[in-house]
């Protein structure tokens, strides 16, 4: 097996007149730590969205471990739509259009930059019901509790994560009840739960203090090792992407300007114009 | 291991309570007269608390607003009242005036019921696979559509041989048709309605409280991010539209033994909303709210509130009181309970010994309010 | 010739009902768009309006009760919104959709209560119920006069919102209700105003209705509201140009349905095309797409 988790091929998703990501190809290797850094509105969140099905891109494909999860070429309407690159050559591909459980179901989870905890639920709750997943149970078992050993497993694999996460006091209080910082760490046990290999993150340390980003960083580090991860984070705050990535793509206008390692794309002239504009403009 | 002792103990004495409640219920039905009003209400309520839950595991649990509920008793009844109906009715002239009955199969009570209950799920899962892809309002209309739709068709002329068109279905096995196993003795009526939605509803409960009622709390909460977590919404949505069309149906043909007749023109808009009310009114998303609200509803509209209809009850000369009063202020109320108390009788709350407990020794907070808050901790926790 | 003098009545009868439907259309397309609610009273208003109509005309001359009635309507519809919709204003949707349920159950329960039950007789308008011959077919004036003043009415509303400071402000409500409110738009009053209007027009609408249809229950409001619905889904919600075409649409092809004996399905094919447009053009004929943002 090659040691890429995640290729993107190309990706373009066109919303009516914008062309939010374009012609974007990049690739996530192994037990890395990449970023994806861009200024506001430069097409991150809908690169994620593409990925996990919740968006069915323009154009492009996207491989998971070597095998085509998304393919899309334009159809139908989506015909007079910008098509990007090298797109007569996707025509011949069967277009795969999958929903976001699915891809989940393959190993990859995600969390959500403005967070989606569910909020009737308890902390415990919360993750418990991302296990339901991978539960060896059909609804009939599962209601006249024939399932009892595997529930009992589920149980106990949460209150776990939850133990290692430091969430264990917080789990009967409802998940929306815990100050923002722990919300985003129960966001990231939650995806755990869902037994991934490759983790998104998207904006994991918005709203965070310099110390809380760096034991953010040093947390996502640890579970990386600890589950064998790869992670892929979109991300802000420059310090903690500086300090804990591997390489790091830097994307504008949805287009992919810069890549590399943090020292080579902190030097990189394009990046710099990018965040601060052109000297002209002031 | 304290908290498993306390839920052993919480589980026996649920255990007692039913127990406790079905012997005085048997205890009344085989001494009261089985005229009084107080076992219509009892049966009714229980029909009826059956057809709230089953609402409430769709709109409350799932999130899924839907309005196809008396569609699904409508399938529910008639395919009871015309599976249970004696060959020999059938074939005569007392029901099937107009039509000949093309169905000559004649089903037990229990298959029958079973069978009432499958139909209605099956209807469900063919339309649930369009109409489920619709969100929120344009899910309700369209499954009241579909509701509409289906009465129609059950009215049809061309059903007729089936479902005796517009008119009367009659001479089936009500519940006085009800007999002990092997023996010629009637089984208390109202007894055999608790021990058939009850039984119903208990599965439901354990639905809810299941790993699959947990991913339809997860669906409500937040579709997204349930996707996310690999629950597959239609799939689950659907699991949630059939099982609870399938309890739909059989509450519809509970019914029609109740009614000893039954009609598709009963089967309104105006049925559904009025289980949606009392779904309101007992609390979205709580089952024991469904049930209180259920029994509530039904004393109100057939017992507590007669009085206002009746002319001879008027004073100082006023003539305010006279029929369709009741109607009036009934619906006064139930505006009162959506605007000013829109959590319902119980929230999201479910009754729980624990709460029972604390209830009692400090009954609506009076003691301390934030005692209060604890006690509706626990019970919310406790589920 | 035949088949025309044999169907003619039939489309006539159509169109007529399809003008009665847009005028209630109207309320319901203009109300779910600026509160994302389907105002299941509306249908309720329409019909208590015909029933101001029975009780007035029994002790008023006709001059003086059709204004009283098309008054009394306005004010109906104008108590509805803020008594049972406007508390709920930051309440989920689920919570005002169900308030607008109680709504209709307490408006029928109490019609019920003034007329003990019965079907009551809806007064002869002199003029509108003459009969008139046209292409040998003989009907009422007032089928005439439907699609006439329908399309006077929606011209005019349609005039309104695009020039006036309360129909612009009422476009910039439906477009962004948040924005709006930050913009130093008076929310509460456009809504009102919206109510006010949806509600007139449904009293015009009954006006024509029940004059064709001479009784009216406490139950005849609900069916033609739940049209009256579907016709602006069909449409597209939120498009007054799409709750017309979509209420003429039904109108007329539930009479034809009725033409060719199928009376019973009427109704039914109503709710067909609703789901029909539903999974084909969720967004109906003329409606606009909104994303959900992840």
């Amino acid at each position: 097996m090659s040691d890429q988790v995640l290729r993107m091929e190309d990706v373009t998703m066109q919303f009516g007149g914008v062309v939010a990501v374009n012609n974007l190809s990049l690739e996530v290797n192994r037990g890395e730590i990449v970023a994806l850094i861009g200024p506001n509105g430069a097409g991150k969140t809908t690169a994620f969205n593409c990925i996990t099905g919740v968006y069915e891109p323009t154009n492009g494909l996207v491989y998971y471990e070597g095998n085509l999860i998304v393919a899309n070429h334009p159809s139908g309407k989506m015909k007079n739509a910008y098509q990007g690159m090298n797109s007569e050559k996707y025509l011949s591909i069967k277009p795969i259009d999958p929903t976001p459980d699915h891809i989940t179901k393959l190993g990859i989870a995600r969390t959500f930059q403005n967070i989606r905890l569910w909020k009737s639920m308890t902390v415990f709750e919360n993750v418990l019901t991302a296990k339901h997943m991978r539960a060896k149970q059909n609804v009939f078992t599962a209601t006249f509790r024939l399932n009892a050993a595997e529930e009992r497993r589920m149980r106990e694999e949460t209150l776990a994560l939850l133990e290692e996460q430091n969430l264990l006091q917080f789990k009967d209080d409802l998940a929306t009840s815990l100050p923002y910082g722990l919300q985003r760490r129960l966001e990231i046990a939650r995806a755990l739960a869902t037994e991934p290999k490759l983790l998104l993150l998207d904006e994991p340390a918005a709203g965070m203090n310099p110390q809380e980003t760096e034991e953010l960083g040093q947390f996502i580090v640890q579970i990386k090792n600890k589950y064998d991860l790869t992670i892929f984070m979109i991300e802000h705050h420059m310090d903690l992407v500086m300090r804990f990535s591997d390489r790091i793509y830097v994307i504008d206008f949805g287009r992919l300007i810069a890549t590399g390692t943090p020292s080579e794309v902190q030097a990189n002239p394009k990046v710099i114009e990018a965040y601060l504009g052109v000297a002209e403009d002031e | 291991m304290k908290l498993k002792n306390e839920k052993k103990k919480d589980a026996l004495c649920t255990l007692i309570a039913i127990a406790v409640m079905l012997v005085v219920l048997l205890v009344m039905e085989l001494t009261m007269k089985s005229t009084s009003i107080l076992f219509t209400i009892l049966k009714k309520g229980m029909i009826y608390a059956l057809v709230a839950v089953s609402m409430n595991l769709l709109n409350g649990f799932t999130g899924l607003f839907s309005l196809g509920q008396a569609g699904f008793m409508l399938i529910g009844a008639y395919t009871y009242a015309i599976f249970s109906m004696p060959t020999t009715v059938k074939l005569g002239d007392t029901v099937y005036k107009y039509y000949d009955c093309v169905i000559s199969l004649e089903l037990g009570i229990l298959p029958a019921l079973l069978l009432a209950g499958i139909f209605a799920a099956v209807f469900a899962a063919l339309i649930g696979l369009p109409v489920l892809r619709l969100k929120s309002d344009y899910l309700a209309i369209a499954t009241l559509g579909f509701a509409e739709i289906l009465r129609a068709f059950f009215q049809w002329d061309a059903m007729g041989p089936v479902t005796n068109g517009a008119n009367v279905l009659r001479q089936y096995k009500d519940l006085t048709k009800v007999k002990i196993p092997f023996t010629d003795i009637t089984f208390p009526p109202t007894l055999f309605c608790f021990l058939i939605a009850g039984f119903c509803i208990a599965i439901i409960v354990l639905l809810i409280n299941s790993s699959y009622g947990r991913a339809f709390k997860a669906i409500r909460d937040d579709e997204i991010a349930a996707e996310a977590m690999g629950i597959n919404l239609f799939k689950h949505k659907e699991m949630s539209f059939v099982i609870s069309s399938f309890f739909a149906g059989i509450s519809g043909a509970l019914l029609a033994m109740f009614q000893y007749t039954v009609q598709a023109a009963q089967f309104k808009t105006a049925m559904t909303y009025e289980i949606l009310l009392i779904v309101v009114i007992g609390g979205i998303g709580s089952i024991t709210g469904s049930c209180i609200a259920s029994f509530l509803f039904i004393a109100c509209n057939e017992w507590w509130l007669r009085f206002l209809d009746e002319s001879s009850n008027n004073i100082l000369g006023l003539n305010i009181l006279r029929s369709g009063f009741r109607k009036v202020v009934f619906s006064i109320i139930i505006m009162i309970i959506v605007l000013f108390f829109s959590k319902g009788i119980m929230g999201e709350r479910e009754f729980s010994w624990a709460g029972a407990r604390a209830f009692f020794r400090d009954p609506f907070g009076l003691v301390s309010k934030r005692k209060k808050t604890t006690v509706s901790e626990e019970v919310s926790g406790d589920v | 010739m035949s088949f025309l003098q044999n169907s003619l009545p039939y489309i006539l009868a159509g169109i007529s009902v399809g003008g009665q439907y847009a005028l209630i259309a109207i309320g319901y397309t203009m109300v779910y768009g600026i509160l994302r609610l389907i105002n299941f009273a509306h249908g309720d208003v329409f019909m208590a309006a015909g029933m101001f109509m029975v009780f007035l005309s029994a002790s008023m001359p006709l001059g003086a009760a059709i204004p009283l009635v098309l008054l009394l309507t306005v004010l109906l519809g104008f108590l509805i919104e803020r008594a049972a919709y406007k508390p709920l204003r930051s309440a989920p949707r689920m919570s005002v959709m169900i308030s607008a349920i109680g709504v209709s159950y307490l408006i029928q329960n109490c019609a019920l209560y003034f007329t003990g039950g019965l079907a009551k007789v809806y007064p002869q308008l002199p003029w509108l119920s003459d009969t008139v011959t046209i292409f040998g077919a003989v009907t009422k004036r007032v089928t005439l006069i439907t699609p006439i003043l329908t399309i006077i009415l929606v011209v005019g509303l349609s005039l309104f919102i695009r020039y006036t400071k309360v129909g612009i402000a009422m476009r910039a409500v439906s477009k962004d209700f948040e924005t709006a409110r930050l913009m130093g738009i008076k929310v509460n009053s456009v809504i009102s105003a919206t109510f006010i209007i949806g509600s007139l027009l449904a009293a015009v609408g009954s006006l024509l209705y029940f004059t064709n249809y001479a009784s009216v229950t406490p139950t005849s409001g609900g069916m033609p509201g739940l049209k009256c619905f579907v016709a602006a889904v069909f449409g597209g919600i939120g498009s007054i140009p799409g709750a017309v075409i979509g209420a003429f649409i039904i109108g007329i092809a539930e009479n034809i349905i009725k033409g060719l004996g199928w009376t019973t399905f009427s109704d039914a094919f109503t709710f067909a095309l609703l789901i029909v447009i539903l999974l084909v053009k969720p967004t109906g004929l003329f409606g606009e797409k909104a994303t959900d943002k992840v």
